[in-house]
C-alpha cells in the first residue's frame, strides 16, 4: 500500500478535503462583510469590519493548512512529474487571467483618453453632448478640469512625468520605483538559478534582497499616495484622470503586495531548505507572478506617467 | 507512463477509496464524478428559480395592465431571471458535464487540480445565495436588467448592487479556477494516443470555452469594480459629469458579454457533436473543420461586442466593422450546421430522446442564428434594438439552443452516470411538450417584436395582446415539462431499466468502454486508445 502510495505513474488525486469549502465560506463572508461596510459608511454609518476580519481569518488560515498540506504531500513523493506540469499549467494561465484583469482596466484608459474626453471636449459624432452640456469644458490629457468641476473637483497638479531630463535630481518616485521593480525581477531570477546550482546562502541572500526591493516598491507607492493626496490635490474623486491614475497603479500596489507575501512565504521555504533543483513549483510560481506584476508596472510607467 | 493496463481501471488494488458518507461526500469531494452531479443538481435548481422569475414575467405579461407585481418588482425579475439562468443555470450545467465527461473522455484519473475544482464548484451556492438575498434587501435587487449598464446600476441603483457586485466577483472567481482546471486536465491528461486531433468534439468546445473564459470574466470582475469605485469611492469611470463615459462601461461590459455568449453555446456544439453521430451510425462529417470552425467562432467572438451598441452612437467606420464581423460568424457557424445535416445524410437514424432534442437544437438554434444576422445589419437594428425581437432571438440560442442541448446531455449520458435508462416514452413526452412550449413562447416574440413591442415593460399596447397571451401560455407549458424532466430523471435514477455499458449500440469514446454506472474512480491507469473509440 505504501509503495503504491509514491508510484510516480499514478496521478495523485486526493481523497477528500475540508479547505475548499471553508476558503469559499471564508470568502463569502469576506465580501459580504466588505459590502455591509460599505453600504452602512454609504447610508452614513460607521461601518463594522468585523465580518470582513472574520471572513479574511478563515480563509487565510484554512489556505495556510491547504498549502501545507500539498507541500506534505510533495514531500511524501506524492506528487509526480505530470501533477507538477499541471501546477504550472494552473499558474500560468491564472497569471493570464490576470493579465486580462488588468486590461480591462488599461482598456478604460484608452477609451477614457482617445474617445471619451475629445468627445466630451468638441470633437467627432458625439460632440453635441459636450457642447450642450459642458461648453466651457476643454479637452486635454490629464484632465485637470473636469466637465462638471463643481461635482468632481479636478486635481491641481497631475502625475505626468515630467521629462527624463527632471527624473532624477529630485528623484521622480514612478521612475525610482521602475528601477527597484525591474531590479528585483533580476534578482528574483538569480534566486532561481542559486537554486539550480543548490547554493542555499545564495538563494536566501537574493531573495532576500528581492523581498527588500519588492517592499521599498511600495513605501515609495504609499509615499506617492500620500504626497498625491496631500500636495497634488488628485484623490479617487478628481475625476476619470484620477479614477484611471488610482484603478490602474492601486491594483498594481495590491499585487505586489500579494507577491511580496507570496515570496516572502518563499523566503521561510528557503530557510527551511524546501528547495530541490529539480523540485521547486512554489518559488517558481512566486518568481513568474513577480515577474507579471513587473511587466504591468512598465506599462503603466509608459502609459500612466510617461505618455 | 507507457504501460498499458485493462481499461477497467476501477478494479486495480490501489488503494480506491469510495464516496465518503453523508453530507461529508458532498462537502469535502475531490471526485470530478462527485463534483459534476453537485453542479448538475445546482443548475438545475438555478433553472427552476430562474424559471419562476420567468413565469412571474409571463403571467404579467399575459393581459395588458398591470395585474399582479409592481413594475419596480417586474424590473428585479427580468434582471435576476437573466443573471440567474446565465451565470446560475447554463454555465454550471455545461460545468458539471465537463466535469463528468472530460476526465473519461481523455482517459484521466480526475480533473488535473482536484481540491481547486471542489472550490470552484463550493463558492458558487455562496455567490448564488448573496445574489437572491438581495431581492429581501430594502430598496429591493438589482433592477437594471441583466447587462447593468451604468448610470442605471451606479448612480440609480438600489443599495443591494453592491452585493451583487461581490456576487458577480465570486462567479467570476468560480468559472476562472473552473476553466483553469479544464486547461489543465485537456492539455496535460489525456491519455497516451488521445492526440489533440482525436479528441471528442465535446473536450475541443470545452478547450476553447475555457480560454474564452479566461480571457472575458476577469474583464467582467474589471467593469463590476470600477462600478463599485464609482457608487463607493468617488471614482467617474461611468459619469461624464467627471469626464468618464457610460458608454465605455458598454463597451467593456460587452467585450466580455460577446463571448460570453459563446461560452454559453461552444459546449452545446460539443455536445450534439456528439449525439448526432451516434444516432446517425455515421463518423462525425467534417470533424478538422468542425474544429477550426470552433476555433474561428472563438476569435471572432472577441471582435464583435458593439453591434450590441449601434444605436448609442459610434462612428460610421466602427459601425461597419461590427456589422461586417458579425455577419462573418455566420461562415463558421454555417459550417457547423452544414457538418451536423451531412452527418444525418443517409445515417441509420434512429430518434430516441437525446437524438429529437440534437435535432430540435441544430433547426431552432439555426433559427436564432438567422435572427441574429438579421440583428447585425446595423440600419435594421435601428428598429430591432431593445424590442422584443432581440428577446425572441437570444431566447432562441439559448432555450432550444444551450437548454436543449443540456438536456440532450442528459438523456445521452445518464445512463452511464448511474447506470439506468429513462424511460423513452416520458423522455419522448418530455420532449414534445418541450419542443411545442419553447416555440409558442419565444415564435410569437419575434413579431410583437417587429411590430414594435420593447422589451422589458410590465404593460404594453393593445396590439400586441394574442402574442403575448401565446407567449404566456407556451412559457407555462415549458415551465411545467420542466418539473415533468425532473420527474424523469428521479424515475430513471431510483426505477429505469439497468443500463449496458455501451448504452448505445452506435456510441463510441473511452467513457462508454467503463461499466455503468462509471466506477468513482476510472482510469487511474491511463487506458489504450484504440482507433475505433477516437472520432474517427
Ligand atoms: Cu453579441
Amino acid at each position: 500500500m505504501a509503495n503504491a502510495k509514491a508510484d510516480p505513474s499514478i496521478y495523485f488525486v486526493p481523497h477528500n478535503g475540508w479547505y475548499p469549502v471553508v476558503v469559499a465560506l471564508g470568502a463569502m463572508l469576506m465580501v459580504t462583510g466588505f459590502g455591509s461596510y460599505l453600504n452602512d459608511v454609504k447610508g452614513g454609518g460607521d461601518g463594522s469590519w468585523v465580518q470582513f476580519y472574520t471572513g479574511l481569518t478563515i480563509l487565510a488560515v484554512t489556505l495556510f493548512f491547504w498549502f501545507a498540506k500539498v507541500i506534505e504531500e510533495n514531500s511524501q513523493g506524492l506528487a509526480n512529474a505530470q501533477l507538477k506540469r499541471s501546477y504550472v499549467w494552473g499558474m500560468g494561465w491564472f497569471i493570464f487571467s490576470e493579465v486580462m484583469f488588468f486590461a480591462a482596466f488599461f482598456g478604460a484608459l484608452f477609451y477614457a483618453r482617445v474617445f471619451a474626453v475629445s468627445w466630451l471636449g468638441g470633437e467627432g459624432g458625439k460632440a453635441m453632448t459636450g457642447d450642450y452640456l459642458w461648453p466651457d469644458f476643454s479637452a486635454e490629457w490629464p484632465v485637470m478640469q473636469n466637465p462638471d468641476n463643481a461635482l468632481f473637483q479636478g486635481p491641481d497638479q497631475s502625475m505626468a512625468s515630467p521629462g527624463i531630463a527632471n527624473w532624477f535630481a529630485p528623484v521622480y518616485l514612478p521612475f525610482l520605483n521602475t528601477v527597484l521593480l525591474l531590479a528585483s525581477s533580476v534578482t528574483v531570477h538569480f534566486a532561481h538559478t542559486a537554486i539550480k546550482n543548490q547554493d542555499r546562502t545564495k538563494l536566501i541572500t537574493w531573495l532576500g534582497i528581492t523581498l527588500v526591493l519588492g517592499f521599498a516598491f511600495l513605501f515609495f507607492q504609499v509615499e506617492e499616495y500620500i504626497h498625491a493626496y496631500q500636495e497634488l490635490g488628485l484623490t479617487l474623486s478628481s475625476g476619470i484622470y484620477g479614477s484611471t491614475f488610482y484603478i490602474l497603479t492601486g491594483f498594481h500596489g495590491f499585487h505586489v503586495t500579494m507577491g511580496a507575501f507570496i515570496l516572502t512565504i518563499q523566503f521561510f521555504r528557503a530557510l527551511k531548505g524546501h528547495f530541490k533543483p529539480d523540485d521547486c513549483f512554489g518559488f517558481e510560481a512566486a518568481s513568474w507572478y513577480w515577474h507579471f506584476v513587473d511587466v504591468v508596472w512598465v506599462c503603466l510607467f509608459i502609459f500612466v506617467y510617461i505618455l | 507512463m507507457s504501460e498499458v493496463v485493462e481499461t477497467h481501471a476501477g478494479h486495480d488494488d490501489h488503494d480506491h477509496h469510495g464516496p465518503d458518507k453523508g453530507l461529508a461526500r458532498w462537502l469535502f469531494t475531490t471526485n470530478h464524478k462527485d463534483i459534476g452531479t453537485l453542479y448538475l443538481w445546482f443548475s438545475f435548481a438555478m433553472f427552476l428559480i430562474g424559471g419562476m422569475m420567468a413565469l412571474v414575467i409571463r403571467a404579467e405579461l399575459f393581459e395588458p395592465g398591470l395585474q399582479f407585481v409592481a413594475p419596480e418588482f417586474f424590473n428585479q425579475m427580468t434582471t435576476n431571471h437573466g443573471l440567474i439562468m446565465v451565470f446560475g443555470a447554463v454555465m454550471p450545467a455545461f460545468v458539471g458535464l465537463a466535469n463528468w465527461l472530460i476526465p473519461m473522455m481523455v482517459g484521466a484519473p480526475d480533473m488535473a487540480l482536484p481540491r481547486m475544482n471542489n472550490l470552484s464548484f463550493w463558492i458558487l451556492p455562496f455567490a448564488f445565495g448573496i445574489m437572491i438575498s438581495t431581492l429581501f434587501m430594502e430598496g429591493g435587487g438589482p433592477n437594471f436588467g441583466w447587462t447593468f449598464y451604468a448610470p442605471l446600476s451606479t448612480t440609480y441603483a438600489p443599495d443591494s448592487v453592491t452585493y451583487f457586485i461581490f456576487a458577480v466577483h465570486l462567479m467570476g472567481a468560480s468559472s476562472i479556477m473552473g476553466s483553469i482546471n479544464v486547461i489543465a486536465t485537456i492539455l496535460n491528461m489525456r491519455a497516451p494516443g488521445m492526440t489533440l486531433m482525436k479528441m471528442p468534439l465535446f473536450v475541443w468546445t470545452w478547450l476553447i470555452t475555457a480560454y474564452l473564459l479566461l480571457a472575458v470574466m476577469p474583464v467582467l470582475a474589471g467593469v463590476v469594480t470600477m462600478m463599485l469605485f464609482d457608487i463607493h469611492f468617488g471614482t467617474s469611470f461611468f459619469n461624464a459629469a467627471g469626464g468618464g463615459d457610460p458608454v465605455m462601461f458598454q463597451h467593456i461590459f460587452w467585450f466580455f458579454g460577446h463571448p460570453e455568449v459563446y461560452i454559453m453555446i461552444l459546449p452545446a456544439f460539443g455536445v450534439v457533436s456528439q449525439i448526432i453521430p451516434t444516432f446517425a451510425r455515421k463518423p462525425l462529417f467534417g470533424y478538422d473543420s468542425m474544429v477550426y470552425a470552433v476555433a474561428s467562432i472563438a476569435f471572432l467572438s472577441f471582435i464583435v461586442w458593439a453591434h450590441h451598441m449601434f444605436t448609442v452612437g459610434m462612428p460610421l467606420a466602427g459601425q461597419l466593422f461590427f456589422m461586417y464581423a458579425t455577419m462573418l460568424i455566420a461562415v463558421p457557424t454555417g459550417v457547423k450546421v452544414f457538418n451536423w445535416i451531412s452527418t444525418m445524410w443517409r445515417g441509420s437514424m434512429t430518434f430516441e430522446t437525446p437524438m429529437l432534442f440534437a435535432i430540435a437544437f441544430v433547426i431552432l438554434f439555426t433559427i436564432g442564428g438567422f435572427s441574429g444576422l438579421m440583428l447585425a445589419i446595423t440600419p435594421a437594428d435601428y428598429q430591432y434594438h431593445d424590442t422584443y425581437f432581440v428577446v425572441a432571438h437570444f431566447h432562441y440560442v439559448l432555450v432550444p439552443g444551450a437548454i436543449f442541448s443540456i438536456i440532450a446531455a442528459v438523456y445521452y449520458w445518464l445512463p452511464k452516470w448511474c447506470g439506468r435508462m429513462y424511460d423513452e416514452t416520458l423522455g419522448k413526452i418530455h420532449f414534445w411538450l418541450s419542443f411545442i412550449g419553447v416555440n409558442v413562447t419565444f415564435f410569437p416574440q419575434h413579431f410583437s417584436g417587429l411590430a414594435g413591442m420593447p422589451r422589458r415593460i410590465p404593460d404594453y399596447a393593445l396590439q400586441f395582446a394574442d402574442f403575448n397571451m401565446l407567449s404566456s401560455i407556451g412559457a407555462f407549458i415549458f415551465g411545467f415539462s420542466q418539473v415533468f424532466f425532473m420527474f424523469v430523471v428521479i424515475h430513471a435514477i431510483t426505477r429505469g431499466k439497468k443500463a449496458t455499458d455501451r448504452v448505445w449500440d452506435g456510441a463510441h469514446g473511452l467513457e462508454w468502454t467503463l461499466p455503468s454506472p462509471a466506477p468513482y474512480h476510472s482510469f487511474t491507469h491511463p487506458p489504450k486508445v484504440s482507433d475505433a473509440e477516437a472520432h474517427s
